[in-house]
Formats: structure tokens, sequence, C-alpha cells
């Protein structure tokens, strides 16, 4: 039980599930019909992906009243990132992440 | 509901009695929540407190709501960063599930204000010190960098 690694990179292979994912990292703690709004996609399809981010503990589910509340939970991806990348690449990485982020911008303005 | 909130779920290899000793008990917190310890009776009503190794108070609130070892409701003031303290009380929530031979760790952290920098400056920390937790009761070591209090805070 809890989240296998098996069940977080399969929940992570689909773009719509990655998406509800961004959608919950710029507003945390939205209900079903609040992660509906604006997605080319049906209550159902949603439902299903969000069923399968739950089991792989990407998102968290908390009931608030009768509404049921999803979070984006950190965790999963935080165990991976701290299984192959060391304590001293990090800053390196982010140096890095930043000029390719820098570099790119400049190149789409 | 609270408009600053991060939620955290782990499962961790333990009992919810040995994971409740970690969250509370100094020698744990020392191992892998940056050295510090939290000075507290642990009854609804007392006053909680979390020191850094220098002796100041880095945070502190009171008890909430304690049910061991299903939950913990503290609130939580910053005394660290005057911009911080002067968001006054946040809301943090542990709640401990047995699922078979797991214990799911539930961590809320909120505060009813948009924005909040307190929300911000600990969903810097808590993935880390909570992955940290994890370790240390499954395999009895820590992660780097949770076992001393950052230099210049």
């Amino acid at each position: 039980m809890g989240a296998d690694v098996d069940k977080v990179f399969k929940a992570l292979a689909a773009p719509e599930r990655r998406l509800l994912l961004d959608r919950l990292r710029a507003s945390n703690g939205q209900t079903l019909s609040e992660l509906c709004m604006h997605l080319d996609m049906t209550r159902q399809a949603v439902t299903k992906h969000l069923k399968l981010l739950e089991e792989a503990a990407l998102v968290a589910t908390i009931r608030r009243g009768r509404e049921k509340l999803h979070y984006l939970n950190p965790m999963p991806i935080h165990e991976i990132a701290e299984r192959w990348i060391g304590k001293y690449e990090r800053g390196r990485l982010r140096v890095l992440a930043e000029l390719k982020s820098k570099l790119e911008e400049d190149t789409d303005g | 509901m609270a408009d600053s909130e991060f939620v955290y779920v782990t499962y961790i290899r333990t009992t919810p009695e040995k994971l409740w000793r970690a969250l509370t008990e100094p020698e744990f917190t020392r191992k892998f929540w940056v050295e510090t310890v939290q000075e507290c009776e642990w009854k609804a009503g007392s006053t909680w407190k979390l020191k850094v190794p220098d002796g100041r108070i880095a945070d502190s609130g009171e008890v909430l709501e304690i049910d061991p070892p299903r939950k913990l409701v503290l609130s939580w003031q910053n005394h660290l960063f005057p911009e911080v303290t002067a968001e006054g009380f946040s809301r943090l929530t542990y709640s401990l599930e047995q699922m078979g031979s797991t214990v799911k760790l539930t961590v809320t952290h909120s505060m009813e204000r948009k924005d909040s920098e307190l929300v911000k400056k600990v969903s810097n920390g808590w993935p880390h010190i909570l992955a940290s937790l994890k370790s240390l009761l499954e395999t009895g070591q820590q992660l780097e960098g949770t076992d001393h209090w950052p230099e210049g805070i």
C-alpha cells in the first residue's frame, strides 16, 4: 500500500493528468467542478484521472463539509528527486534551469 | 476554506504510536527536523514552542486539538521573520491513519489569508522534513540536510 513508484510514473504518463496537476499547482484545494472549468474533458474523464492521481498519492483530498477538495501532494515527486538527485547537485541544477528559462524567454520575446 | 493551504501525504511503514512519538519527542525531532525540539505538555490548550539549537523560539502557538495517536492540531505563529510574524497564526494539522502495514500521515498547513508568506515559507521545508521522517522511521537514517539547523537563519 502507499505511493509505489510505478503508480506515480503511470499517473504522470498522461498529458491530461499532468494538466490537472498544473491546475492544482496554480490554485490548490479545488473541487471537482472547479477543476472541470475551462477544460476540454468530460466530468467523468476528470474523475477518472483524479482517481489515478489520488491512488499514486500525487493528489490528496480533504473533505470540507459537503465538498471534496483536491490538493497537489508534492511528496512522491520529492521522493523521486531525492533518489536520483544529490544534495550538492541541487543548487547547480537550479542555476541551469533558471538559465534555460531565461534564454528561452529571450528567444520567445 | 483557508486562503493559503498545503497538504502533504506520505505513507510510512511504522505504527501510529511510533509515528506520534517521532512527531512530538525531542530525540526524534532533533534528527529529522533540523535539530529543533518542541516544548509542550501535549494537552488541549497547552502552549507549544519550536526551539532552534541556539535557544531561540522559531515558532509558537497552542494545542487546539489532541487525540493521540490519531490527530494533532496546533496554532502556529512564526517569530524568525518580522513580516511573517505580522501575519499572525496559521493552523497545522497532523492526522495519522493506519492502512495495513503503513501509516498514512496527512499534514496540512493553512492560513486564512491570500498568498501567506508563512505558508509559502513552510511549503519549501515540509516535503524534505517529512521525507526525512519517513526515512528515519523506515531505515533508521534521516536524509541529508535535515540533521542540522541551516546556517544563517
